[in-house]
């Protein structure tokens, strides 16, 4: 079974493709929209010639702020076979080893040398860099490229990447939530395809997204959210296809009691308010309502994940009456008491077994520069 | 009922799980006729089993009542058969996510071992995925699909019974994921490489000792490899509970009428809602290396 060659293009980089640029450890989503300027890490380019690139391509930013896709196999070899020391007794910080000014440098920018050319140019001029140990050397290395790297990657959005896009920019738009707790919940929810799937978050749609990517447009979910609408911007940064919208359906909580009371009116009124467009957009809403409704009623959820801002206990014991017996609900909250509160309250009413509450850490190994 | 797709009632043929009480629980085949011992007694399937919701609160013949649970990837992880170390769910989820796995991902994995990680991936890669699994063993590579079969899921795996190292996975370009749980992964990269899709894709290495996890980023950078990145992820299980914690007593500040040398036994105490973390640290399982094939 061979890929077909010529058939890629869901590979590549299309106009209006929701997509993220990376730059070592810093990414950030974009849409691509050609003729327009986009910022990212203090640098101001266009997007346009990433447009028919494939996903992963990672391009330098060239004077005029376009991109330009950058050759493969160019990793400096400026660790091989080179001059190291031994250790640093002998080597004094005294900040004059750098023989180039900032002038120099700057002229070397405006002269056109790439990132990559700058940092060996840096390396020359040091009178230090020989003596420091190849460890010292590789950290000196990345810290310089850090500083003067010109290249964006441009990556396809996925939970991964979004997730740690988040919790780097915005970890407060996302309740804190680390990617490796993500992870978790993702998989301990059981999230897949064909599953009814409730989620009740105040971490910008970043958790509604990850979980609409793990059920691939297959199933439903209903988006429970607390306030005057949901809120889906993290989740629109995953550029799912439109089919996918139609799985999605939005509750607002205020009306959960009605539901579950068998109360919620969901009937069309003959309202006199304002004209036929207001008509038109309030029977949208009441439609999407009785939809949204229709789901829920059943109280046969397949799984539950709520991570949000607000005290979990309520909130859960609330949205646990629809979760259908022997599945599996995930609660996230940054904060511990309230979760101990959640089980203990659990545990006093009954009906939920192998309740377990835990967090999750990740540490990150370092390897040599290759 | 199958790993991929959940249903309401048990039939017969079913794999349910026995939920026994305080985290002790184990795997059942639902047959007409057959019995299960428990500890509370015995579970006869076809009055007990067969016909009843997931879920369903069974009481067995001495008394004592169990759960019946539909089966998920993570439950199978607890209770399934070991012919060799498994990953747990904690491992499994980052490797989920890090790899980038959604329905309709093609995955290669090696070796299958006791199916722990595949019956995770199958799940989240069903309907439209596709896993192809390598086992050097024989034996384990038939049970692992005769399990696969048992466990509605057949349909989306092809076990094969080679030597990744020698072999390969026995596809090349379609892979979306490729993940090596082997002795000498840095033997298999370049395999790996080749399964992938030329366009590129996602890899992962589990390692338990650091030098193989350097053999193995070594390997994959020479192969082009880039986003390397090793990690360990670990999960702090808290226990919850209510402790009692008496107050000091300090005595009065009032100088005593009637001086004595022994205070008056004070009983306050205070009742705390809290957790406290296990006897023992939560153990090294392996090192996790991902990486990014790139495009070429």
């Amino acid at each position: 079974m061979a890929d077909n060659g010529d058939n890629d293009s869901q590979h590549r980089v299309n106009e209006g493709d929701y997509v993220v640029l990376k730059r070592g450890d810093i990414y950030k989503a974009v849409q691509i929209q050609k003729k327009k300027k986009t910022v990212f890490e203090k640098q101001w380019f266009f997007l346009d010639n990433a447009v028919g690139e494939l996903y992963g391509t990672t391009f330098e930013v060239v004077t005029g702020g376009t991109l330009q896709p950058r050759k493969p196999k160019c990793v400096e070899s400026s660790a091989d076979a080179k001059e190291a020391g031994t250790d640093n007794r002998n080597i004094l910080d005294d900040g004059k080893s750098q023989k180039l000014t900032r002038d120099d440098i700057e002229t070397l920018k405006e002269q056109g040398l790439k990132g990559q050319e700058i940092v060996q140019q840096l390396i020359e001029n040091s009178t230090t860099f020989r003596d420091k140990t190849e460890f010292a050397q590789e950290k000196y290395i990345k810290k310089k490229k850090k500083k003067y790297e010109n290249s964006v990657m441009v990556l396809r959005p996925s939970c991964r990447v979004l997730a740690m896009m988040y919790h780097g920019r915005e970890p407060g738009k996302i309740c804190h939530l680390r990617y490796d707790t993500l992870a978790q919940m993702l998989t301990l929810g059981n999230i897949h395809a064909g599953s009814k799937v409730l989620v009740f978050e105040t971490c910008a749609g970043l958790v509604l997204g990850a979980v609409m990517e793990r059920m691939g447009g297959y199933g439903s979910v209903v988006q429970m959210y607390p306030g005057g609408g949901p809120v889906r911007a993290g989740m629109e940064s995953f550029g799912f296809p439109s089919h996918f919208h139609d799985t999605l359906h939005e509750f607002p909580i205020c009306h959960v009691n009605a539901l579950l009371a068998g109360a919620l009116d969901t009937e069309a009124k003959d309202k006199d308010a304002g004209g036929q467009e207001k008509k038109v957009k309030m029977e949208e809403k009441r439609k999407k309502l009785a939809a949204a409704a229709a789901v829920l009623e059943g109280r046969n959820a397949d799984g539950l994940v709520i991570a949000s801002r607000f005290h979990p206990c309520p909130v859960l014991l609330g949205l646990i009456k629809f979760l259908a017996p022997s599945r599996p609900f995930v609660v996230y909250s940054q904060y511990k008491e309230p979760l101990i509160e959640c089980y203990t309250k659990l545990r006093e009413q009954g009906g939920a077994v192998s309740l377990r509450l835990t967090d999750s850490w990740i540490r990150h190994y370092q390897h040599p520069c290759l | 009922m199958s790993f991929v797709e959940y249903s309401e009632f048990i039939q017969e043929g079913d794999v349910a799980i026995i939920f026994l009480g305080h985290d002790s629980m184990m795997p059942v085949k639902v047959q007409q006729g057959a019995q299960t011992q428990t500890r509370y007694g015995v579970i006869r399937h076809s009055k007990d089993l067969i016909g009843q919701r997931f879920g369903t609160k069974v009481t067995c013949s001495k008394g004592g009542w169990v759960y019946v649970l539909h089966p998920t990837p993570e439950l199978w992880t607890l209770n399934l058969p070991h012919r060799t170390q498994i990953l747990y769910t904690t491992d499994i989820a980052n490797i989920t996510m890090m790899l980038e796995l959604k329905p309709g991902s093609v995955v290669c994995e090696s070796g299958t071992g006791s199916g722990s990680l595949s019956h995770a991936i199958l799940r989240t890669i069903a309907p439209t995925g596709h896993l192809h699994t390598v086992e050097f063993h024989q034996q384990r590579a038939e049970k692992a699909a005769e399990e696969f079969r048992e466990h509605r899921v057949g349909h989306l795996v092809t076990v094969r019974n080679q030597d990744v190292c020698k072999e390969g996975f026995g596809v090349t370009g379609v892979a979306d994921a490729v993940f090596l749980d082997i002795p000498s992964p840095w033997e298999a990269v370049k395999h790996a490489k080749n399964a992938m899709k030329r366009q590129g894709g996602r890899v992962c290495s589990f390692s338990p000792c650091i030098e193989q996890v350097q053999k193995t980023v070594e390997a994959l950078a020479d192969e082009g490899f880039q986003e390397i990145s090793t990690l360990e992820v670990l999960l702090r299980v808290h226990d919850v509970r209510s402790i009692t914690l008496p107050l000091p007593d300090f005595g009065s500040d009032q100088p005593l009428e009637t001086p004595t040398d022994t205070p008056v036994p004070s009983n306050a105490s205070v009742l705390c809602k809290t957790t406290t973390p296990p006897r023992d640290m939560a153990g090294h399982t392996g090192y996790l290396t991902f990486a990014t094939k790139p495009s070429v």
